[in-house]
This record gives structure tokens, sequence and C-alpha cells, in this order.
């Protein structure tokens, strides 16, 4: 099955499309110019971000409920792409927080949420590679998901009640008109490439894993010793 | 020949596993006062630290002790939390005790609570140095201040006891429990500060209250989720 | 209710385990009746503990079915478990409490009234309140041995009984094994003490590579192993 290569590639598509339609066709944003136009790129990638970490969460409890290595290669192909998207995401919040507010960081609560959430869920991938035996690494994986995952909504009330400055949260309703037609294009872009590297990881991940869990044939039985009168 | 007895054993219910697996791990933690000890000198020595970081300020220092006070104690759980698990896994006992059979849920409540009353003490002894050290001038009940600090101790102690059981077979323990735990209670942790700085410099527009909420409801979360996946942590 | 003399005690069919591309147990078929003294020999590493540490439920087998006492184990964990025991290589107490403590604590875990200083005289050790980490490799043995008494096992698991004892020991481990038969237990003892655990048990399997080689009398384990070894 290589649908996912589809998906990928009408990913790239639909990626390009709203960048280009943002870069180049939609007006300027209205408070902060041409430096608005990140937000093409920085709010698909939040959406994405925070959607990622609900599938590996879901991934998790599968992985848990049913010990099935399916369930639990795609867990590690969600929780991979959405620590690279949650990166993504810190670089780019860096970078418009710099013309912004004129530093690279700010202990807003949404970027002090994606900092800590790269701590958590790189957690869950550093814990991971430091088991061998198959069930325990299963078992470990999911418990720290679930965990991490539970924590995302935590954090960020934490962070909010501690200090707040970053604007409200950006849906395509708050966001006005001519800009939100390219930025739904962009979160379907991205959503789309997202899914389609997870199933890739989540494909090696899955063979990997078979290779590893090929039950060597049993040894053939040997036959009983005689032990011939003495 | 008498006849075999533990078919009408009746094994306790898992509350009183509970029980008794505190009362063990404090008796344990009696024994092994030095590791206590220890811990309470290394929390001491970080709050030092921390004053040596800012300068002698006696008003900065102040105006932060809350969260020295706090980092300082959660510094220290580690020390405390590694060992737990270590206790249990030097000489099989964990094994023998999921054998027994013990509820996986009485072997976390019970060391979580343990955990919990050391933690507790150490955080005391913490908060009464930092106020002494840094001059702290407390004007709100100390009842109030008891409250935040079994509070934030928990909220420390459920993640901690979990996560010690889960790296506790790592080859890298005394890197991972930090690694994971630490970024896990940030929010337990700005909340338990928050709180406590409103005890000690006032709360004219109470947002102690909204903080202390957090705070229960992280810690309802964490215990209710540790005894929901201790048991697939130690299962073979 | 106690197993029937129709219903064996252990009753395992074609049980494997396998540890990463290594079957560590082949396809082992067992039947120990009620009361029954089986010794289990073999070399390192031909799955003796593996087989013990299995029927224990201290790890679960990767194919095969495994009843104790008539139920399933793999359904059933909590009530086989409150029905044996096991001594594993490991002694399975707490270092810094005393023996007495130890055996308290475990008793208590187990709802079972009564003194346990008993147990300890019984295995020939002092009432003392020093922490078991002051005591000898034997003497920690001994305290693992009145763990298993105190407990109360119809089925008794011991791994390896003989290991690190002095000559009295040895004589110990005898006597306790023909009480623990007096009293109707069902003993699986793995040893690598042939000459002396054969005349104490009634059957033997041989194991060699995780697969039962040989199985008949006790008494002649010693003639099967040197064929196997021939």
């Amino acid at each position: 099955m290589k649908w996912h290569y589809a998906l990928g590639a009408l990913g790239v598509l639909f990626l390009g499309t709203g960048h280009a339609w943002g870069l180049f066709f939609a007006p300027p944003e209205f408070m902060m110019g041409d430096v608005g136009r990140i937000l093409y790129a920085h709010v698909p990638t939040a959406w994405n971000a925070m959607l990622v970490y609900l599938f590996a969460f879901v991934a998790a409890i599968g992985t848990l409920w049913t010990s099935k290595s399916s369930w639990e290669s795609w867990l590690v192909g969600f929780v991979e792409v959405g620590v690279v998207l949650n990166i993504l995401l810190c670089f780019q919040g860096a970078m418009w927080a710099k013309p912004t507010w004129g530093v690279y960081w700010d202990w807003d609560p949404r970027l002090t949420t994606t900092a800590i959430l790269i701590a958590l869920f790189a957690g869950v991938l550093i814990q991971r590679n430091l088991f061998h035996a198959p069930d325990k690494r299963r078992i470990i994986t999911g418990v720290t998901a679930v965990i991490a995952f539970v924590n995302v909504p935590i954090v960020y009330f934490a962070t909010t009640w501690w200090n707040s400055l970053h604007q409200g949260l950006s849906s395509p309703d708050t966001v006005s008109n001519p800009m939100h037609w390219p930025l739904r294009v962009s979160a379907f872009g991205v959503l789309f490439l997202a899914v389609a590297f997870s199933a890739e990881r989540a494909k090696q991940e899955r063979a990997r894993l078979e290779r590893e869990d090929t039950a060597p044939t049993l040894p053939l039985a040997q036959k009983q010793l005689e032990l011939g009168a003495e | 020949m008498p006849e075999s007895t533990s078919a009408e054993r009746n094994i306790p219910h898992w509350l009183i596993q509970t029980w008794q697996i505190l009362v063990k791990d404090l008796v344990l933690g009696w024994r092994t006062r030095a590791k206590v000890v220890a811990m309470v000198v290394f929390a001491g020595t970080m709050l030092l630290l921390f004053s040596f970081a800012i300068g002698p300020n006696n008003t900065l220092l102040a105006k932060h002790a809350a969260g020295y006070v706090w980092l300082s104690a959660l510094l220290s759980s580690t020390l405390l939390l590694s060992q737990s698990f270590q206790v249990e896994g030097e000489s099989g006992a964990l094994e023998g005790l999921l054998l027994l059979p013990v509820d996986p849920r009485a072997i976390f409540y019970g060391k979580a609570l343990a955990n919990w009353v050391v933690l507790s003490l150490l955080t005391g002894l913490v908060l009464v140095g930092g106020f002494f050290l840094f001059s702290v001038e407390i004007q709100a009940h100390p009842l109030r201040f008891v409250s935040i600090l079994l509070l934030g101790s928990a909220g420390i102690s459920a993640p901690g006891t979990l996560y010690s059981a889960l790296t506790a077979r790592a080859q890298a323990q005394q890197l991972m429990l930090p690694v994971l735990l630490f970024p896990l209670v940030i929010p337990c942790m700005l909340a338990a500060v928050k709180a406590t700085g409103f005890l000690i410099q006032g709360d004219p527009m109470d947002q102690g209250g909204s903080w202390t909420m957090l705070l229960i409801c992280f810690n309802l979360i964490y215990w209710a989720l540790g005894g929901v996946l201790f048991g697939k942590v130690v299962d073979e | 209710m106690t197993p029937s003399a129709t219903s064996p005690v252990v009753h395992a069919q074609k049980l494997s385990r396998r540890y990463g591309a290594r079957w560590a147990l082949a396809e082992v078929d067992l039947e120990v009746p009620a009361g029954e003294r089986l010794l289990i020999v073999g070399a390192n590493g031909s799955g003796k503990t593996t087989l013990l540490r299995t029927l224990s439920t201290a790890q679960s087998a990767s194919l095969g079915s495994l009843h104790i006492f008539g139920m399933d184990v793999r359904t059933h964990a909590v009530q086989v478990r409150a029905r044996l025991g096991l001594l594993s290589h490991l002694p399975q107490i707490y270092r810094d409490l005393s023996g007495v403590e130890n055996l308290r604590i475990f008793n208590r875990l187990l709802g079972i009234q009564g003194p346990v200083e008993p147990y300890l005289e019984r295995v020939g050790l002092e009432v003392r309140p020093d922490p078991v980490r002051t005591y000898s490799a034997g003497m920690t043995k001994r305290l693992s041995f009145a763990r298993l008494l105190a407990q109360k096992p119809e089925l008794a698991l011991i791994d390896e009984p003989y290991g690190q004892l002095d000559p009295a020991g040895f004589a110990f481990v005898d006597t306790l094994l023909q009480d623990l038969t007096d009293e109707g237990v069902t003993v699986i003892v793995a040893s690598h003490q042939v000459d002396r655990a054969r005349h104490l048990c009634d059957r033997a399997i041989l194991l060699h590579q995780g697969q039962v080689r040989w199985q008949g009398p006790a008494i002649d384990v010693g003639r099967a192993w040197d064929v196997l070894h021939a």
C-alpha cells in the first residue's frame, strides 16, 4: 500500500498552493504587515502538531490495550513527527517574535508550552531507545506517551495563567476573510504531509519490529534418551 | 498432616495491602534515614547555591524565595524517588510481592504515599530553611503553607513514583528519571511556586486560589493515572 | 479444596519461551501430580530457571498452555499465585529490614496471622534485630526458605536449593524438602546437586537446550546425564 505517497504529494501541492497564495496574493496582515505572513506556516504547524500528538495518544491507548505492533509503530511515527513539528513551531515562533516583540524568545504561554512539549515527547523517544526487550519497550512507550499527552492541557493552562502576551488563539474565524482560504489550504497541506511522514515511519518501524519479532523456528524435537539396561 | 491452608486463605483487600506497603516503606525509610539526611543536606546546599547566583540581596532573595524553595525540593526529590524502586529491585523483592500476590495498585499507592510523606517533610524543612535564609516574613496563616506544601509534594510524588518504576530497569536511571519527570511536573511546580509566593507576598487579587485548584487537579489526574498504568509497567 | 488425584497440579503443554532469537524453552510437556517431588536437571542455560519462572507465573510463556491447580495461568494468575511459592535465585527480601520484619510483612500482605519466629527457628536462624544486609549468603538463603515456608504454599518451586549453603545447610535442605512432602506440598526442584537431590525426589526430567530429553525415576537421572553428555 503506497497510499501515503499519494497523500504526501497532495500535501506538497496543498502546502505549495496555500503558501504561494498567502505570500504573493493575499493582502498583508493588518497589524504586522508582511511579517504577519508567517502565519500561513506557523498556524498550520501549531494546529497539526497538537493534532498529531492527539493521534499519538490514540495510538498509545491502542498499543496498551491490544499489545499489537501495528499500533506501536503508528505511535512511534506520530510521536516522531509530532516532535519535529513541535521543534519547527518553536523556531517559527522565535522568528516571528524577533520583529514583533524585539526578542527571539518570550515567556509567552504558547511558546513556553511548545518548549515543554518538546522535552516531554522527546523523553518518550529517548526512554524507548533505552529498552531492548520488546514487551517492556512497547509498554514503556505507551505509558510515557499517555502521561505526556495528558499533561498538554495542564501545561497550557498553567503557562497561560503564568504569563499572557500572545494573541488570542488563531482559528480561520478570527483571521480576516481574504487570509482564511490560504490558511486552510496550508493547514491541510501540513496535515497530509504529517500523516504521510508518520505513515512512512510507521511502516519502517513495523518492518523493524517484525524483523525483530519473527520467531525463529522451534528447534526440532530431539529423540528421548535411551538408558539401556545396566 | 495439616490441610493446605492457602486455598481458604483470605488475601487482604488491596486497600489494606496499600496500607501495609506504606508502613513497610516508611520503616525502610527510617532504617536508611542516613539517605534522607543526605537529601536534606543536598536541598540546603541548593538553597545556598541559589543565593550565590543572585548575590547578597535580601530583597531579591525574599521575592523569589518560593521558587528557590520548590526547586531545591524538586531537585533533591529525585534522590528519594530513584531509591524508591532500587530497594525493590535489589533482591527481587518487587517480583516477590507480585507473586504473593500483592495487587499492583497497592504497591503503587503504598509507595507513592510513603514518598509523599518523606517529600512533605523534606519540603517543610526546606521551606523553613529558605524563609530563614532569605529573610522572608510570613503574612499568611501557617496552615495555608502546610496545605500548599502537601499538595506540591503529592504532585511530585505520584508521577515520580510511576517514573521511578518505569526507569528502574533502564541502564541510565539516574539520568532518565529527571529527564522524564521534570518537564512533566512543570505545571505542578509553577502552581506551587505561585501559590507559595502569594502566601508570602500577600494576595490582594485572590489569585492563589486558582493555583491551588490547579495543584488539586494535577494531583487528581496523576494519582488516578498512576494507579491505572502501574500494573502495566510491572507486568512481565 | 485440595487438588484430587485425577487433576495434576501442573499441566503444561508445548510450553515455550523465547528470548529474542533464542528459544530458552521449547515445547515442554509436563504433568506433575499432587504430592510429587520433581527434579529438574540440566546444564547451565538449559532452561531450568526459565521453566521454574514460567511455572511460577513470574514470566509468561511465549507459546503453549499452562494450567496450575486446574486453572489457566493467563486468566487466573492471582488465584494461582496465592497457592504457590517460588524460591528464586534472588532472595526476594528487603536487605535493610531484619529477618523477622521481612517475614511479618509478607505474612501480613497475605493475610496470615500468627507469629513468624517459629519459621526462623525451623531454618536455623536466630531471631535477631540486625538487618539482613549483615547476613552471610547462606543465612540469606535460609531466610528465603523461611519466607517460602511461612507462605504455606501448595506448590513449591525451588531454584537451586543447595546454592550458597555449607554442608550443614545441605542436610537442612534435605530435611526441609522431606518435610514439605510430608505436609502434602507438591515440590519442583531445579538443582545441579544431582547426586544429592535424586535421592529426595520421585521423578526427574533432564533439560537440554530447552527441551526435555529424558524423564524417568529420579534415581536414574545421573545415568541419563552421562548418556546425554557422553
